[in-house]
């Protein structure tokens, strides 16, 4: 295993000193064509594409990113959906439906609990599952996760996890659980705002976080997924970070799939204004500029998104999306037990998801990974099924 | 169909076609029944990845008639043991002997990892699998692929998925006059006429699955392939004559001599 002590924050302080607002004002749309026109994106190409002015060029930025899309990943769209074990949570984050400060039901599965919403999702044919819980180290201890993880392998070929960062010999016990991807966002790149929003709890140390996906990396996580949290701070900035967060995770773990998520602050149970909304425009920008910064990304799109709004974006670069998912604990048998941690939008069953995605000329698959343990679900004779 | 005195003979199957399809990037598994029949293939590759045993109506290895082979690759492998572990999978889930070893430690580029892919050929072989190994094209690498038991050689023509052709032409080329196995272009090949060029080199196949997954008619499109692999074969068959940058219309030196 490597073992260094690089980070992704060194990139970023080293970006600290750019005026970024100024040299977004000063981005024509000439500036745009030549990147369009150029083989290569590279950083600051990245930040002409998420400027006011590439906003004028969606078209464009569509007609390549399609095109990239459809050459490295084909018409195929991986679905999988969530599962939350726990709802407890030691941080305050405003935005957040788990938040301590939100007054909801809490409860954690038990593993016959598990096991019954394990059912319950491989009945829809999905054979990869993320696994999530709130941020309480008490209340869902990583022993608890990987007893359910040791549950959930039987049924799932690939099993993801979204849970509080941990340490890399941990992320090395779930990766040998059989645990082999991870989903953690920064939720914002902006130090200063991160510190204000998550003041108490786990969560305030911000190194920690940022250097999760690293620490995953460094375990033998087959998959990572970053992004921020759209709609705390100026999209623009925060997409740019993030897309260079993957951008570095790719070059330092070439061997890693990286892929970027576009969560969009939802509406919750708490009272949170969000600050800057993303508007349907800036969110479709932020898809094209990561597809066209970086082809080779997998770019996730979750059901915090309408269907109409999915259906339509697909095809402009995203590789993965979310079906079926209920964001309580126990939301598949146990329906409307406990509150949501965001409203999803579109609600539509994974099979009207995977029915919509075929009427629009793409393939969804349930299946792009297949447990090489012995613990994962065992393989029958199956060509003449 | 080519004739039946030129065929590839690999694992001691004797194929006449010399077009082996890929099966990752279709917008319906319902067209690769079509493609097939089009192409005329009789070499079809499929990842384990992708197979959902559980599920029939996903499981893309049930699209691909009796006849023709089945190519399991072992996609998403990052090193020798991963994929000796797809290929036992695969041979366990009754996909057969054929094995593609694709490992990929890289997911910008998608380029191969020459260095396992050797050790996982020398596992396999000695497994009894017919071991297609998916490389970067280089003499030494083939060389040791030969000795480990390979069954034919797969060089890329460009990095997957980019559809810009034989960018790897000087280095194949060498591949085909040094290499006593099958020389198999995967990757890269763009256009029907990129295979026929494949095919004049004296490669003896073309593996093609983004120029024809991608076209906005995979079928007409698995066609085409199919005619320009056999046109490309013919031609190599028939020995061109020799290409010259002048043109040569009489001996003004020698021609005295026959005065």
């Amino acid at each position: 295993m490597r073992q260094d002590s690089t980070s992704f924050l060194d990139e970023l302080g080293s970006l600290a000193s750019i005026p970024i607002d100024t040299i977004q004002e000063s981005i024509t749309v000439a500036d745009v064509e030549r990147v369009l026109l150029a083989d290569r994106i590279g950083r600051e190409g990245f930040m002409i594409l998420l400027s006011s002015a590439a906003g004028r060029r969606l078209e464009a930025m569509a007609q390549q990113a399609h095109s990239i899309t459809v050459r490295n990943f084909g018409r195929v769209i991986l679905l999988y959906t969530p599962l939350y074990l726990a709802n407890h949570c030691d941080n305050s984050c405003p935005y957040c439906g788990f938040s301590a400060h939100c007054n909801i039901d809490r409860r954690r599965l038990s593993l016959s609990e598990v096991e019954a919403e394990a059912e319950a999702i491989a009945e829809t044919g999905l054979r990869h599952l993320l696994v999530l819980t709130g941020d309480s180290r008490t209340e869902s201890p990583l022993g608890y996760i990987l007893d359910c993880v040791g549950v959930l392998r039987r049924r799932f070929s690939s099993v993801s996890a979204e849970i509080y960062p941990l340490t890399q010999p941990e992320y090395e016990e779930l990766v040998r659980a059989g645990v082999d991807g991870l989903t953690i966002y920064q939720e914002t790149y902006d130090r200063g705002l991160y510190s204000h929003l998550h003041s108490r709890g786990p969560k305030r140390d911000y190194r920690f976080r940022l250097d999760a996906p690293e620490r995953a990396c460094l375990a033998g996580m087959r998959t990572v997924n970053v992004g921020a949290l759209l709609g705390l701070t100026d999209w623009r900035k925060d997409a740019f970070f993030a897309g260079l967060h993957a951008a570095y995770l790719q070059r330092r773990f070439p061997e890693v799939e990286v892929c970027l998520s576009l969560p969009r602050l939802r509406p919750h149970s708490g009272a949170f204004t969000i600050p800057i909304p993303v508007d349907d425009c800036a969110l479709v920008q932020i898809l094209l500029a990561f597809r066209l910064f970086l082809p080779r990304v997998g770019i996730s799109l979750s059901t915090r998104e309408s269907a109409r709004f999915r259906d339509h974006v697909v095809p402009l670069g995203v590789t993965r999306m979310s079906a079926g998912s209920r964001t309580q604990v126990g939301g598949h048998v146990l329906e409307g037990r406990t509150d949501r941690q965001f409203d999803v939008s579109d609600d539509r069953t994974v099979l009207s998801v995977k029915e919509s995605l075929e009427r629009i000329g793409m393939k969804p698959i349930f299946k792009d990974w297949h447990a090489l343990d012995a613990h994962g679900p065992q393989v029958v004779e199956g060509r003449s099924a | 169909m080519l004739s039946t005195d030129d065929v590839l003979t690999i694992g001691g199957r004797a194929l006449t076609s010399r077009l082996f399809i890929g099966t990752g990037k279709f917008s319906s598994y319902d067209l690769i029944p079509e493609v097939i029949r089009e192409s005329r293939t009789q070499v079809v590759t499929v990842a384990l990845r992708r197979l959902d045993f559980e599920n029939p109506g996903e499981n893309m290895a049930t699209r691909v008639p009796e006849g023709c082979i089945l190519l399991t690759n072992t996609s998403g492998a990052r090193n020798a043991a991963e994929a000796v572990r797809i290929a036992q999978l695969a041979r366990a889930a009754g996909c057969g002997d054929w094995i593609k070893i694709e490992i990929v430690t890289d997911q910008r580029y998608l380029l191969p990892d020459n260095q396992e892919t050797i050790e996982a050929t020398r596992i396999l072989a000695a497994q009894g699998f017919v071991v297609l190994p998916y490389i970067s094209p280089d003499l030494m690498v083939s060389r040791r692929l030969v000795d480990a038991g390979a069954a034919a050689v797969m060089p890329l023509g460009a990095p997957i998925g980019t559809n810009r052709g034989i960018k790897t032409r000087e280095l194949v080329r060498i591949l085909v006059e040094e290499i006593e196995l099958p020389v198999i272009v995967d990757a890269g090949i763009g256009h029907p006429s990129e295979a026929a060029e494949a095919m004049e080199m004296g490669c003896s196949a073309v593996l093609v699955n983004t120029a024809i997954a991608t076209a906005r008619d995979p079928a007409r499109m698995a066609r085409a392939f199919g005619l320009a692999v056999e046109a490309g074969r013919l031609a190599f068959r028939s020995v061109p004559g020799p290409v010259l940058c002048k043109a040569s219309a009489s001996s003004p030196l020698t021609g005295f001599l026959r005065d």
